[in-house]
């Protein structure tokens, strides 16, 4: 698609998405939102982007191949999983970390759940993108 | 051989693989036998790793007599067959990878005859179908040695199939896996209505592995692997996995008459088909192949049998098989080694070139025509004494016996005596010269045994013998004792027979040759057969994928929404599920708008012709579903549904550029289609309906929502689901996300690369 003001307008959109997705997924566990939902916001910027400047801008962009983000994803998720193991729980039990925690203050959390949910953003950001680009450049 | 120099043309040595596995097997060798005097002496060790515990699986040892004797041959055996290797394979460039391979094969065969449970026996037995698949395609550069290899891993992997089912069943049926408690309870079993499908199943897993009529024709094509491998894996130690486990049976399952025939008839034909067979062979190599066959028919012949006689000449034959047709494959690879062929009718005058060869040659022949003082002798006479007191038919046995034996005895003669006696037949491909010692050390220690018990025969029965016997009929004092003379009776004037018919068929094995050579063309193939069966096999494969695969979208559909239609539906009526008519009392102007959007929006996608109307009107839909969820408080839900439209929009956009307008061609699929709809539709409403009517079960949802924020710190219970209580469920949804997403990937690229290459 030729237009210079959807291109202009991307360049700023897709940035927003993207910062947006990050939002979505760090909120997710108290808030609506999540790894899926997130995964879903940062590809449709970078969707957005592939239909107002092509595919071929979009992957430099993106510098990495989609499929990559998607297995790395899938990886993260695993040994997210997996780590429990090393605490004697079973398979993808979360494992927490509070840090900085007093007896008032809860302390920022840092979970295996947390790393989890990263993983599933990953998937479905590179999953989405991998189809997507695909059929544009394919088809 | 050509291929014993690696592209560098500069020769390698063979590192240490080699040394390390002569050297530990024979280390194991040792370990087993300081066991045998505590076997001897009637006890049995036992060794048990918990593995599964809770399905009744464990990793349990069991060391009696019968297990004893294998692993002593398989780990002795094989330490010299590692030295042999180490010569005879000197140089190879994947010489590593076969010392592997062969080592691999020799641990699982220790695993396999030393195991005490149903399922990691048969873990064991599947890793020697592995580990022989690639030693029998080690040279998998030829067409041959590819298709032996696949045909040895079919034949014995489909038999194994059905050993496990065996296993199971028989697990099931007694309540435990472990063996020795199950043959504890032999009268038990046999009286059991699964005892049948259950021997029928092992025996097709024992059959295909031990070659036995009608899947003897494995074997011979086995020969394709290198000297070493038949020697060890297809003749002293895998093919006689089928032989251990039905011994290993034979206290708890056999004294049916259908053990005794099966085991019986079976045997014997093989026994006799396979030396006669053997004698039509050229190849040395070959016919030794067709006589380990007969050998495999004779032993389980006599495992058909419940008699002392029989068990003692099962155990002394298995011992004394195994002692000389190692040491005859061994000495055929020396041949082969040093000549360059293995061709019976031009090899000859071997014997003053290669005098070790010939006198280890020799021993093993003499044991294996079963002359006296040699151990071959002793069997033989213990085989017509078991046959001689067959409980019934002890004609058909002992006929079966004798003219396998006689026909042994003419193979004998061609394998061991004409190559280094009678004059050459031919120009050899290369000069021979004497085998070197490592090549040398397995035959003439197995030809030396052979003699040596024959001549110490007490020796053998008392370590190994004797205790064999017990674990097959209990007790000790069961096993016949082994002689040289055993004064003049039946036995004796059968072997004096044996011998003169050997001596006359090998006189004029050659016209014998030719005659069978003309039957043999004139009589359908095994070999051949599989061929046949693979082919129509494949084209069986190649119709039911073009009649379910068709390719056409439509149909795809078509058949997913009519199970699904069929399957809700007639879960429906044959339960006959309570219904409630819905309470629209308190229906909002909100909802109503909802729901009419949903029907003019499915209404709108099935009538229209236009593709982009038809997607709007399915987006139309979506949203609305989507709101449906904001309505009853699901935002998670909502947002994800709401980005899936609009995504599914961008992809459709896309590939609309390239489908065909919409209905071309398919008009007279619409009212089926409709009707299917319709169909679908329905059961739908109705298994909603039925939902409605119990009660929601809200013990999920309370859990849920009383421990998401104390056990699992999250207040979005979605999302703690998602990634905490079911994270294994979500692991295995992104794995197929990806899977998915690849494989699309995948079939887009191949139809452009294909279009742009032509």
């Amino acid at each position: 698609m030729n237009s210079v003001i959807l291109r202009a307008g991307t360049r700023y959109l897709t940035g927003l998405l993207l910062i947006f997705s990050v939002y979505m997924l760090l909120r997710g566990h108290n808030e609506p939102g999540g790894g899926f939902i997130g995964g879903l916001i940062g590809s449709t910027g970078f969707v957005l982007f592939a239909v107002a400047c092509g595919t071929a801008d979009a992957r430099r962009a993106l510098r990495v191949d989609p499929q990559s983000i998607a297995m790395v994803g899938l990886g993260l998720a695993l040994l997210s999983g997996l780590f429990a193991a090393f605490f004697g729980d079973d398979l993808f039990t979360g494992q927490w970390l509070f840090l900085g925690a007093t007896e008032t203050e809860k302390g920022l959390p840092i979970s295996t759940v947390l790393a989890f949910d990263i993983g599933v953003y990953l998937v479905v950001f590179g999953s989405v993108l991998t189809l997507v680009f695909a059929m544009e450049e394919e088809i | 051989m050509s291929t014993s120099a690696d592209p560098t043309g500069v020769p390698r040595g063979n590192g240490l693989s080699g040394l390390l596995c002569t050297g530990l097997s024979a280390l194991l060798f040792v370990w087993f036998l300081t066991l045998a005097p505590q076997i001897a002496d009637g006890a049995s060790l036992r060794y048990v790793i918990e593995w599964v515990p809770s399905l009744g699986i464990s990793l349990s040892f069991l060391l009696d007599g019968l297990s004893l004797t294998f692993a002593l041959l398989i780990s002795g055996i094989g330490a010299l067959v590692f030295l042999y290797s180490n010569t005879y394979l000197a140089g190879h460039p994947q010489f590593d990878r076969f010392m592997l391979f062969l080592f691999s094969f020799m641990l699982s065969m220790l695993g396999l005859v030393l195991a005490d449970n149903l399922i990691a026996l048969f873990v064991f037995w599947e890793l020697t179908t592995i580990t022989s698949y690639l030693l029998i395609g080690f040279g998998h550069e030829t067409a041959k040695g590819r298709r032996s290899a696949l045909q040895a891993l079919f034949v014995t992997g489909a038999g194994a199939l059905a050993l496990l089912a065996g296993f199971i069943l028989l697990g099931m049926t007694m309540g435990t896996f472990e063996l020795s408690e199950i043959l504890a309870r032999g009268d038990e079993l046999k009286a059991h209505a699964y005892y049948i499908p259950i021997l029928l199943l092992i025996l097709a897993g024992t059959f295909t592995k031990s070659a036995q009529f009608p899947f003897h024709f494995w074997l011979p094509n086995a020969m394709a692997a290198p000297t070493p491998v038949s020697a060890f894996l297809h003749s002293a130690t895998m093919v006689k996995a089928g032989v251990y486990l039905m011994a290993r049976l034979h206290p708890g399952m056999s004294g049916t008459d259908m053990w005794m025939w099966t085991l019986t008839i079976f045997g014997a034909v093989t026994a006799v088909a396979a030396s006669i067979f053997a004698l039509r062979q050229t190849d040395l190599k070959q016919a030794l192949a067709y006589t380990t066959l007969m050998a495999l028919g004779t032993l389980m012949l006599f495992l058909g049998q419940q008699s002392s006689y029989a068990i003692t000449a099962f155990a002394t034959f298995l011992i004394v098989h195994s002692l000389y047709k190692a040491a005859l494959f061994l000495v055929v690879g020396c041949i082969d080694h040093a000549t360059g062929t293995r061709e019976a009718d031009v090899l000859g005058g071997l014997g003053r070139v290669m005098p070790f060869t010939a006198i280890a040659a020799a021993l093993a022949a003499l044991s294996m025509a079963g002359f006296p003082p040699f151990l071959g002798f002793i069997g033989k006479e213990l085989k017509y004494a078991g046959a001689l007191g067959v409980a019934s038919e002890p004609l058909f046995v002992v006929g079966a016996v004798l003219l396998a034996n006689a026909l042994m005895f003419a193979v004998a003669g061609v394998v061991a005596f004409r190559p280094f006696w009678r004059k050459a037949g031919g120009a050899l491909p290369k000069t021979p010269h004497e085998a070197p010692w490592p090549m040398l050390a397995g035959p003439v220690i197995l030809a030396v045994l052979g003699t040596v018990f024959g001549i110490y025969p007490d020796l053998l029965e008392r370590s190994l013998v004797a205790p064999t016997v017990a674990s097959l009929l209990g007790e000790i004092e069961d096993a016949k004792e082994l002689k040289l003379w055993a004064g003049v009776n039946m036995p004796l004037l059968l072997s004096i027979v044996t011998v003169v018919s050997g001596a006359i068929i090998y006189a004029v094995h050659r016209q014998a040759r030719t005659m069978l050579e003309r039957m043999d063309a004139a009589t359908p193939s095994f070999d051949a057969g599989w061929d046949r069966f693979l082919d129509g096999f494949k084209a069986l494969a190649a119709w039911q994928t073009g009649v379910i695969q068709s390719g056409v979208l439509r149909k795809y559909m078509f058949v997913t929404f009519v199970t699904v239609l069929v399957g809700m539906g007639g879960t429906m009526m044959a339960r006959g599920l309570g219904l409630t008519v819905p309470d629209f009392s308190d229906a909002t102007g909100q909802s109503v708008a909802l729901v009419l959007m949903i029907l003019g929006g499915a209404l709108l996608a099935t009538l229209t012709s236009s593709r982009i109307a038809a997607m709007a009107a399915l987006g139309v839909v979506g949203i609305a579903v989507a709101m449906v969820f904001i309505v009853f408080s699901a935002p998670d839900v909502a947002i994800t549904q709401l980005l899936v439209e609009t995504l599914v929009v961008v992809l459709v956009a896309v590939a609309l550029l390239r489908l065909p307008t919409l209905d071309s061609g398919g008009r007279h699929w619409r009212p089926w289609d409709a009707l299917l709809a319709l169909g679908v539709g329905t059961v739908v409403t109705l298994t909603l309906l039925a939902v409605l009517a119990t009660p929601l079960d809200r013990r999920l949802t309370d859990y849920f929502e009383i421990t998401s924020w104390p056990e699992a710190f999250g207040r979005n219970i979605v999302n703690v689901i998602l990634v905490d209580f079911r994270a294994l469920d979500t692991f295995g949804e992104i794995a197929v996300v990806v899977i998915a997403a690849l494989s699309a990937y995948a079939l887009l690229r191949t139809t452009t690369t294909k279009g742009q290459g032509k």
